[in-house]
This record gives structure tokens, sequence and C-alpha cells, in this order.
């Protein structure tokens, strides 16, 4: 963000406690002593107001970023994103070049109303793009084009692995594709598609896979929609095996999806049914106990992998 | 904070302001009866909103915004985008969805807009939500140095709704610049404003937000441009937002397919008598501005005119079944080539003259730092502390802190009802 405010006049963040408090995980540090009251713009917590002022600002030429303190409270201006700014250019050619951004995910005792996974909500509204990095390097490369892309973007960033994934990134200006998945760990037995937190769990299961024998293809999504399908089926056709681990429950989420673009497009290439790793069907529970049962992990992706493999 | 005001100047309009004020509401009028014909023959493709009774605060208002100004309507001020230039042919195509119209038929009524050249935002058709896009067109006016002003409309019944009270509560906390006009029409769809709001005045709500308000006769096509005119220069030269409450009455039903027979039928003879066009003839005629020769010029342009633009629309083809897949997504420069005007020196915005100490300074116990260098502790969580202080560490810089800008303090108002 930092260098996208010292390039673009344009680009200005708004949201809750992201100045003098430089934001609750501290993701804006530093923004406002450089770039002032004006650019970095502390709001009362009213979300369908920073959606909608955002939404305005870009109408006047600005590239706004709106912080969502937490991405749960996304669905609080659930109509104005879903209304306003993801229609606007379909319908009378207004598009919003904005990004919102917040922290998502669980695994770090939040409970339920801090832990959302929240991309199929708005992967049904058409007019998004959704982009949910898993490592610093596409961290600040997705970013940079989300904020240079005319559309409105929704960002997430797994809150699970802001202190916990370091990477040393090369300083300066470098952008990572919207809608291009990546190939993490290449294989041949199956393939397994993941992002965000998950995709560091996917890759310690396919380790665990490897000493069994089975190599797995593991892909990092990194944009939701649009959904990178030409990576997928590419994959697909070479191992004709796929898994699904995401951290949204499972009803709804995008395995789902996934599943039904296979089935329309890779039907033959199949030679096992899409499996699901997933979160349970029910909102984040607080216990660690409870969390660690609702959430995927290592383990139960390691014994799909190896039934799948079998199959 | 003192009560709503009524109007402090009273100005003296030119007569060509007075005939054009006339005109627009004749144009208005006469748009939406040529709308209830065409809906009558089945040419209008969904509903159709009437805003009879009610031209004067739609034409009134938008009149007194300069160029630069933004707007956006709701459904009842088709009046104040033809003030702003929008021709009849494109409300016409808009409501029979037509391949012609400004959105080519993708959407209808009054939802277009024109970002370019007209400033003009498209509503959608959740009521309030405007008022914070609305917000953030006046501040982003304010961050680029221009000196615009942003209008919007909202009934007595969207003023219930959540994103008002955000919008609104922003707008104040930003001194936007932004008019609000609260069209109290007393009828909200089939209910009554009694039942929907306590309140005698919703202007009143003003006061929740520490802004300036006031009360306006909605008829009164004069008196809606001059308090609209003060209100706009007040918000232009930085006393925030401003809401004005015009009082009026919804003499339609809440769309054409809705008789409102729930409106007592006093109430509706009552506000009958005090139709803007007619009350506003009197007025031109009494102050010789406007003779019968004049009015006969007037209807004869704007049959003509209108004669024309229904034409266009109704001979105009409808849109092209593949049309409806594209447009979803901005795929290049060509579908946002929007620059941003800037009237103010872009180097104030970037270091070293952005750069401001990051402390809150509340008044009369001095300043409080950021926490930044500091983790900040989270609720939850086993996050271990950054090993190295952030890059962007806060300095001390040579000039004094930036406070946020100060509440804004109430103006004492003269009491007194607005007078043409």
């Amino acid at each position: 963000m930092f260098e996208e405010m010292a390039a673009d006049p344009r680009v200005v963040l708004i949201g809750e406690d992201v100045g003098v408090y430089g934001g609750a995980f501290k993701t804006s540090e530093g923004l406002l002593e450089k770039f002032g009251w004006e650019r970095v713009i502390d709001t009362p917590i009213s979300e369908s107001a920073i959606i909608g002022a955002a939404c305005g600002m870009s109408y006047l030429g600005l590239r706004p970023i709106a912080e969502m303190q937490f991405i749960d409270f996304i669905l609080c201006c659930f109509n104005q994103l879903t209304n306003f700014v993801a229609k606007g250019h379909y319908l009378w050619n207004a598009p919003a070049p904005m990004v919102v951004r917040g922290p998502s995910g669980g695994g770090v005792h939040g409970g339920p109303f801090h832990s959302l996974s929240p991309e199929m909500y708005f992967l049904h509204t058409p007019g998004f793009k959704i982009v949910y990095p898993s490592t610093p390097y596409d961290a600040k490369g997705l970013l940079k084009a989300s904020i240079r892309d005319n559309n409105p973007v929704l960002f997430f960033e797994h809150k699970f692995l802001y202190r916990r994934i370091k990477e040393e990134i090369p300083p300066g200006d470098y952008t990572v594709p919207l809608g291009k998945a990546i190939i993490r760990r290449e294989g041949k037995h199956l393939t397994i598609l993941s992002y965000a937190a998950m995709m560091h769990t996917s890759l310690e299961a396919a380790a665990a896979l490897a000493k069994e024998g089975v190599e797995a293809e593991v892909i990092d999504l990194r944009t939701l929609m649009p959904l990178d399908e030409e990576t997928i089926l590419n994959s697909v056709r070479k191992t004709n095996k796929c898994l699904v681990v995401h951290e949204d429950t499972r009803t709804g989420g995008i395995a789902g999806e996934i599943a039904a673009i296979l089935s329309e497009k890779a039907f033959h290439d199949l030679d096992g049914p899409l499996v699901r790793v997933t979160s349970l069907d029910t909102p984040v529970p607080y216990a660690p106990t409870l969390e660690e049962a609702f959430l995927p992990n290592a383990q139960k992706v390691f014994d799909a992998g190896k039934a799948l493999a079998k199959f | 904070m003192p009560a709503s005001e009524t109007r402090v100047n009273t100005p003296r309009l030119s007569r060509q302001q007075h005939l054009d004020l006339y005109y627009y509401m004749r144009l208005n009028r006469e748009v939406e009866d040529t709308m209830t014909r065409l809906f009558r023959q089945n040419k209008i493709v969904g509903g159709l909103y009437s805003s009879l009774g009610q031209e004067a605060i739609s034409v009134g208002s938008s009149y007194a915004l300069e160029k630069r100004d933004w707007l956006a309507p709701m459904i009842r001020n088709i009046g104040a985008l033809l003030v702003k230039g929008v021709p009849p042919r494109d409300i016409f195509t808009q409501h029979m969805a037509k391949y012609t119209s400004p959105t080519k038929g993708k959407d209808g009524t009054s939802h277009f807009g024109d970002l370019e050249n007209l400033h003009i935002i498209s509503p959608i058709s959740m009521l309030g939500d405007l008022i914070p896009v609305l917000t953030g067109v006046a501040m982003a006016g304010r961050y680029l140095g221009q000196k615009i002003v942003a209008m919007t409309w909202i009934g007595d019944g969207g003023s219930s709704t959540g994103v008002f009270h955000e919008g609104l509560n922003l707008a104040a906390s930003q001194k936007a610049a932004l008019v609000l006009i609260l069209e109290n029409n007393l009828w909200a769809y089939s209910t009554p404003v009694r039942r929907q709001v306590p309140l005698e005045n919703l202007a009143d709500r003003a006061k929740a937000y520490g802004i300036a308000s006031y009360i306006v006769d909605g008829n009164d096509v004069v008196a809606v441009y001059t308090t609209a005119k003060e209100a706009v220069e007040r918000a232009r030269s930085g006393d925030g937002p401003i809401l004005i409450e015009a009082k009026t009455f919804r003499r339609r039903g809440h769309a054409q397919h809705d008789p409102a027979e729930y409106v007592p039928p006093a109430q509706r003879a009552f506000w009958e008598k005090r139709d803007p066009i007619t009350v506003y003839e009197k007025f031109l005629t009494e102050g010789k501005l406007l003779d019968a020769k004049g009015k006969k010029e007037i209807e004869d342009k704007l049959t003509a005119l209108l004669e024309k633009e229904r034409e266009f629309a109704e001979n105009s083809p409808m849109p092209p079944p593949e049309l409806a897949s594209e447009g979803v997504y901005c795929t290049g420069p060509e579908c946002h080539n929007l620059q941003p005007k800037w009237e103010r020196p872009i180097d104030e915005l970037l270091p070293p003259k952005s750069c401001v100490e990051p402390v809150w300074t509340v008044e009369g116990f001095g300043c409080g730092k950021g926490s930044s260098g500091v983790q900040a502790p989270i609720h939850f969580g086993d996050t271990e502390s950054p090993s190295e202080k952030p890059a962007a560490a806060a300095k001390a810089t040579a000039g004094p802190a930036n406070p946020p800008k100060k509440l804004p303090t109430a103006k004492p108002a003269a009491r007194g009802k607005a007078r043409r």
C-alpha cells in the first residue's frame, strides 16, 4: 500500500482505526505519517458508509482502498457492495476501481464473528474480482495489481498468515496478475487445489503423501474470481484426480463450483470423484478443541488424498 | 444547537431565472404526463413513478447547483435530471428499455448516470444508499481541490434506513459538502409518515448529526431555490453537510399501479389546491413576468420538443440479446479512462509535504501518540511480536501536528418564514 500511495496520489485508504493506530493488525502502520490525514481516513463505525464513500470517490477518479477491520464486518455493507459497487459497470458504465480488503479466516481463536471466510457471498455476485493470496510475495504483487485494476476487487488477507509466514520479498514495483493460479508443487497422481491458509496445510499434506509414494500437484488458486480454469483443467487432465481443500464451509464453498466445472469440461479426464476437504457446515466455534474439529488440517487432507490416490 | 433554520437571505431572482424555474417545472410535468400516456399504451416496460405536485422540489433545488457540482436523483427527481441537462429522450428510452437509452436497456427508470460531463450518479432501488456515495463524491472533490457540492434527495420513508444514518453521520464527521434534500411527501407507499417517525419535522434529525438544517415549503419553487442556493453556498464554503426538509405531498400513488385509496380524500384535496405550477403561474402573472402569450410560447416549445423526443424513443429498437452477457467487468482502458481533475498541487499529497505526526489532539487533554513501532495487542491468537522495527517508523516532522478538523459549531439562525 505504501508504494502504491507514494507512486499514485489517487490512492487513499479509508477505514476504522487505519490512521493513528495503523490498523487493527498494523497493516497500515506508518501510512498516516507519510501521507497525512487526507489520504489515510479514520471513519466512524459505519461499514455501509465506508464502502459507499469509497465508491463515490472512485467515481471522481480516485482509487480508494476500503479496509474492513475484520472481514466479518463486510456483511454489514453487503447491500452497498452487491447492489451499488458490483453492478455499476454492467448497468450504467460506471466501474468502481476500488479495493476492499481485510483480515479473514480462522485458526486464531477468534470465534464466530472474527473468523469468517466470506468469499462465496461475493463470488455469487457478478461484478467483483476476488483475490486471496497465501504468500507475502503474492500479497504484495496481487494487492498492487488489485489497486490498479479498474474493477472492484475484494482482497482477503488470511489473518492466520499475517505473522506466521515470513518471506523475503523484493523491494520495488512488481505485480502478480489477477486471474492466474500457480503450481506450488508439481505432481502426477492427483491435483490438490487450495488457497490462503489451507495452501500451507495442503503442502504439508503433500509432503506426507510423497513419503507414501503419492505425488500430489498442489495448485494455489490465488484469485477465486475470475477462476483460472485453464491451469486447473491442464493439471486435472494430467493427474486425472482432483481434491479441493478450503477453509470455507462445505455447502456452497468453491469446491462445489469447481466440481461442476470439472464435470462440464473434464468429465472424461476424471478417474475419481471430486473430493472436498472443508470446514464443517457450522459457524466457527470458539473453543480450540471445537475449532480444530471445525477446520481442515494436514491429517484430514492426507487421509483424503491417500484414499483418492487409491481410487 | 438551534432548531431548523428558515432562509435568512431573500435574494431577488432575475426574470430569466424565474422563467427558467417555470420552464423546467412544466417540462418535468410534461415528461411525466407523456410517460403516463405511454404507460397506458403498454410501452413502458416496468413501473412508472410520478412526482406530480413535487416538481418544485426537484427543479428548485437542482437549479441551485453549478455545472461542476454533482447530483444523484431519487425516483421522483426527474426534474433535477432535466435541469442538469439530461434530454427527455434519455428518460423515455430508459423507461422503455430501449437500446438507445443511456444504459442500453440494462436498467430502467432513472437508473443511469454520467460521470464525465453532467456529473450525475445513478441511484439504485435501495433507499439511502446514495447518501454515503455522494458523501464520498464530496470528499473526493475536496481532496482533488475542486470546490464542488454534492446533492441528493431522500424521502420521509427512506430516512429511516440505516444507511441514511451511516451516510449522514460520516458526512457530518468529515464536514463533507453534501446537501441532502429530504422530501417529506407524507407517504411512504401506503404508510403515513406519522407511522414511521415520531417527529413533526424530520429536519430535527439534523441536530443528531450536529449539522445545519432548513425547513421549506416544497410547493413554493422560489423558496426551494433560494433555500437550496444558500445551503449549496454554505456547503461549498466548508460549513459541512446541510439537511433541507421540503414539505410536500405525493399526489399520485407509490407507482402507476397503486390507486392510493389509503390517502384520505380531504388530504389530497387540500394539497391539490397548492399545486406548485398553478401557484407559481399565479405569482408570475401577478408579477408581470409571464403573460398568456409567453405561456403559450413555452407550451408550444414543450409540445414540439416532447413530440420529437417521444418519437425518437418509440422508434428506437430494443437491445439485442447478445448484450445480456456483456459488460460485467471493465476489461481495458476503454471502459475506464476517467482521469481525476486536479485543482491543487499534487505534491501536497506526497511526502514530504504530506507528512504529519500521527497523534490525536483532544481539547483540554493534549496529544496522544499512535502506537507505531509498538506491537498492538490483539485480543486473541498467539502471534509473535515482529522481530524488527517496521520500516516506516514515526518521525517528528518540522511542522506542527495536524489535528483532525473540529466538529462544526452551530450558527445562530434568524427566525422568520421564507417569503417570495
